[in-house]
């Protein structure tokens, strides 16, 4: 290793000495150097070749969705499988799948900051981005199968001369409030934490047209220590309100299931299994971002190896609990008595969607168990792999939970299958086409790193010469340059 | 390295305008450390209107500066209690307020009490999960919005932005920023004294002084304004056109939602026939499946002849069962039992005419009139026919049966009724002999 921290010309912090936390950036980096990495992305007069590919892929993909969209609104939704009995199918599960994928962006920016947690800085403002997509193409999965879409604004409690109100007392109307208010909060949220990079970018602007649209969006900041300090106390604020709201929002969407009275669905442990998947399934999500991000416009040396390592133990942990919940399942409906339950779970593992169901069990439960070794934490390859599982495994877990409780419940009578038409699959393939494009366009034109935060966590920050990294600023400092800045 | 610094940089503003203006001193330093330092000395001097300038928070300098702790939380707080109560109302009034308790809100705005599956109309644990998201909305509304207030943005034209060397403020640069209206700025004093921290360099904030033609409104922008307004005014127009007069033509239906469809409805108007109905009317002379009654008999108890006395057509009732219905015990059971249900709650179960809705009715008054005593002598006198035909049509205030009872069911109540006759005032004596010694055992 030699000063910088580079072993093999690669910035390697894995390492762990107890006399000293391994940096986050490395040590030589100056505050110039970490803007000129950042706004590098967006700066650069042409981005990457596979930016051009994956942005053709995306928007393809985005005028599929909207062509589906047209012909599901032109024609009704007899275009999707959806029957008695299984009337919901991928368009909830596919919501299910986006707003949990969201709920990561969340945890990274609200409870890791609330728990002092720095590495975070690296990857909250794309983990955020990601929230905010991941919640636009879950919100559009509700919007679009309540049938007589031009009524959709029914969910709202709008005054009309019928004096018709939506229903308080319903999971769904919950969840149009939670959902919504997510939304409304992760964008603020993102935006607020988002205006003093928006503001380094319109000081670097060369051009017109970038100078006015960053200098708007950046509304003016100058960096004032009278600005810093209000805007901390926001942001403290704002991180203190997300994180019961990101908590209420997934156990909302999961009562949409637990108040039901369907064997499988009504369990008490919805909430917080749900809120664990979702966070397992969200920084899976942001793995499968990252990695080809960092690669691409070499941000290697800010969102280093030990972020992706935490992320890996962060998906470890997650996933064991997700494990955890699917044997609680099979244990209760042993434990209640109750047949009908006990059937239910059987039939999800020996039934017509078993293999749904153990894909979904070697996808979430088995494949992170690699993350136990040392070695697949740290080799992009396996843990690039192990993101993919992740991600197909929550996207069946959903399926599972959803499409068996409904096609198998009490009488045998009512049971159905349910099989997807073409409609819904190219419906499922446009919101990653949506979800996509929309970070590409981020990636090309926002700050993609949080600069202004990550300076923060930089030893030069704390003083100049302070090799040690201080990560706990409060605490009385030994070295005399930084007690001596101190009051 | 300061002192040549010290100097100030010829600002790079005036590019048109009346005049030049001093808005403050810019001194940037070199690192946090520095600028900390120099901002606990700025304080120190009594200066008051200056604050720091950094690309990050820095640690520390609020107590450097002096700032107090921010009430935003505090504010928060209030407009969290805000979005708490709007829910709370909100839910209530549209959930369980009953229109009928405030006649004076307009139907627009009126709640409405939801009967939902029996529960209370108010549940506010059902209402939990949306308090708390309103409540969180309206804080986090507060909180992102109430900072940028406070902090006084957007301000666009602040003259800081004039300054070439500011543009580092947002990379690495650090500065201290003293403002002209200070009471203690003084241009040269305030100059050395900012150098004397250690500064790298002091420069001046200017901003351009607008001529007067500057600061009007360009004469094109107002003349396109005002025909904007107008043309504004148009749709505006033909709403106020559209709410005062009358007119015949269908509105206009954006959503079809099924409502127009190619076919005729049951009153609607149809051009090809003569009549100008849509909706024909059976051929003359047929008759559907199953409405061909021709039993007189069987199916209504009387057939049409004339009255003797005045030679006017009246009906002839039939005094015998028809040959279709077998009058035995079973049958009369049969009759007891759709007596019960139908007759009973105004004849009473005896047929006394003394049934409980009968009570209730003769107990509210009201024009009821009394259920008849199925047993009198002016009952028992009539045909079977007649009691067959007052069941299907109905009598007075007693509504008509025929369609909800069917023809031998009618006839097996006929048949019980007048058991019901002969079991009133019957002697012993006219009992079966196995029936009279059993009443003789009691």
């Amino acid at each position: 290793m030699d000063i910088s921290g580079r072993v093999n010309g690669e910035f390697d912090n894995t390492w762990d000495d107890p006399q000293k936390r391994s940096p986050l950036v490395p040590e030589h980096y100056k505050f110039g150097d970490v803007t000129e990495q950042v706004c590098g992305v967006t700066e650069a007069w042409r981005p990457p070749k596979a930016w051009y590919v994956a942005f053709a892929i995306s928007v393809s993909l985005l005028g599929l969705l909207g062509a589906m969209i047209v012909y599901l609104f032109f024609t009704g939704v007899g275009v999707w499988n959806l029957n008695n009995p299984v009337g919901w199918g991928f368009d909830i599960t596919n919501f299910v799948v986006w707003v949990g994928i969201g709920h990561a962006g969340t945890l990274i920016s609200a409870i890791l900051f609330l728990f002092r947690q720095k590495w975070r800085t690296a990857i909250n403002r794309f983990a955020e981005a990601m929230t905010i997509f991941a919640v636009i193409c879950a919100l559009l999965f509700p919007g679009i199968h309540v049938g007589r879409v031009w009524l959709a604004y029914w969910m709202g409690p709008l005054p009309n001369q019928m004096a018709m109100w939506p229903n308080f007392r319903s999971p769904l109307l919950w969840d149009v409030f939670a959902v919504g208010t997510y939304f409304t909060v992760s964008a603020l949220f993102w935006y607020c934490g988002m205006i003093p990079d928006i503001a380094t970018l319109r000081d670097r602007a060369k051009g017109p047209i970038r100078r006015f649209a960053y200098g708007v969006l950046s509304l003016g900041w100058t960096g004032a220590a009278r600005h810093w300090h209000r805007f901390e106390r926001a942001y403290l604020v704002l991180a203190a309100l997300s994180t019961p709201l990101v908590l209420s929002v997934h156990s909302v969407v999961s009562f949409d299931f637990a108040t039901s009275v369907l064997p499988g669905w009504h369990t008490t442990i919805f909430p917080p299994y749900f809120v664990a998947g979702a966070i397992f399934g969200g920084f899976a999500m942001v793995l499968t971002l990252a990695i080809p991000a960092r690669q691409l416009w070499g941000l290697k040396e800010i969102i280093t190896a030990r972020h992706l390592e935490n992320m890996c133990k962060i998906i470890l942990a997650t996933g064991s609990m997700v494990g955890y919940a699917y044997g609680m399942e099979f244990f209760i409906a042993w434990y209640s008595g109750n047949p009908y339950e006990s059937f239910t779970f059987l039939a999800r593992a020996k039934g017509p969607f078993a293999w749904a169901y153990w894909t979904m069990i070697s996808c979430n439960v088995l494949a992170p168990q690699l993350f136990w070794f040392r070695a697949c934490r740290r080799s992009i390859p396996i843990m690039f792999f192990v993101a993919m599982c992740v991600n197909v495994g929550m996207w069946f877990e959903r399926f599972v939970i959803i499409v068996t409780s409904l096609s198998s419940d009490y009488l045998p009578a009512n049971w159905g299958g349910y099989r997807p038409s073409w409609v819904e699959i190219c419906t499922l393939l446009g919101s990653i086409g949506l979800f996509m494009t929309l970070f590409l366009l981020f990636i090309r034109f926002l700050p993609v790193i949080a600069m202004a935060e990550i300076k923060t966590v930089m030893p030069a920050a704390h003083g100049t010469g302070a090799h040690a990294f201080d990560y706990n600023p409060d605490e009385p400092k030994e070295h005399p340059q930084v007690s001596e800045g101190r009051q | 390295m300061s002192a040549a610094a010290t100097s100030p940089k010829e600002p790079s503003v005036p590019r048109s305008g009346a005049g030049v203006r001093l808005c403050g001193l810019l001194a940037e330093f070199r690192d946090p450390d520095a600028l900390r330092e120099a901002a606990r000395r700025v304080r120190a001097a009594g200066f008051s209107r200056w604050d720091c300038h950094s690309p990050f928070p820095i640690h520390g300098i609020d107590d450097a500066i002096g700032i107090r702790l921010t009430k935003l939380p505090i504010v928060v707080f209030f407009f969290g209690l805000m979005g708490c109560l709007t829910a709370l109302l909100l839910q209530w009034w549209t959930n369980a307020a009953k229109p009928a308790d405030y006649p004076m809100v307009p139907t627009f705005l009126q709640g409405y009490g939801f009967l939902i599956s029996g529960k209370p109309f108010w549940s506010f644990q059902a209402n939990i999960p949306v308090i708390f998201e309103l409540t969180v909305l309206f804080s986090a509304l507060c909180a992102g919005i109430g900072m940028l207030v406070a902090n006084n943005l957007p301000w666009f034209s602040n003259p800081l932005f004039n300054s070439e060397r500011f543009r580092r403020v947002t990379n690495d640069a650090f500065f201290i920023r003293v403002d002209s209206t200070d009471s203690k700025f003084h241009l040269q004093q305030t100059q050395g004294f900012l150098a004397s921290l250690g500064a790298i360099a002091v420069e001046r904030i200017e901003d351009t002084i607008p001529t007067p033609a500057e600061t009007r409104l360009p004469g094109g922008l107002v003349k396109t304004g005002i025909v904007l307004a107008c043309l504004g005014l148009i749709p505006l127009a033909f709403i106020a056109v559209a709410r005062s007069n009358k007119s015949s033509s269908p509105r206009i239906h954006l959503i079809q939602d099924m409502d127009n469809q190619e076919k005729f409805k049951a009153q609607a108007a149809h051009p090809l026939f003569k009549d100008k109905r849509a909706m024909r009317e059976p051929i003359a002379g047929a008759i559907a499946r199953g409405d061909l009654r021709e039993d007189d008999r069987f199916y209504r108890g009387y057939k049409m002849g004339v009255d003797p006395k005045t030679n006017q057509p009246a009906p002839v009732y039939f005094e015998t069962f028809p040959a279709q219905v077998p009058v035995n015990e079973a049958f009369v059971q049969r009759g007891q039992q759709r007596f019960n249900i139908y007759c009973s709650p105004c004849h009473g179960v005896d047929g006394s005419g003394r049934g409980m809705v009968n009570q209730r009715a003769l107990e509210l008054g009201g024009g009821w009139v009394q259920a008849a005593d199925l047993r009198d002598a002016d009952r028992r006198s009539r045909p079977v026919g007649q009691l067959f035909n007052t069941i299907t049509s109905g009598v007075r205030t007693m509504p008509p049966y025929g369609d909800q009872i069917g023809e031998t069911d009618r006839w097996a109540i006929v048949a019980y009724v007048r058991a019901l006759q002969k079991a009133e005032g019957a002697a012993i004596e006219e009992l079966p002999e196995k029936e009279r010694s059993a009443l003789r055992k009691r």
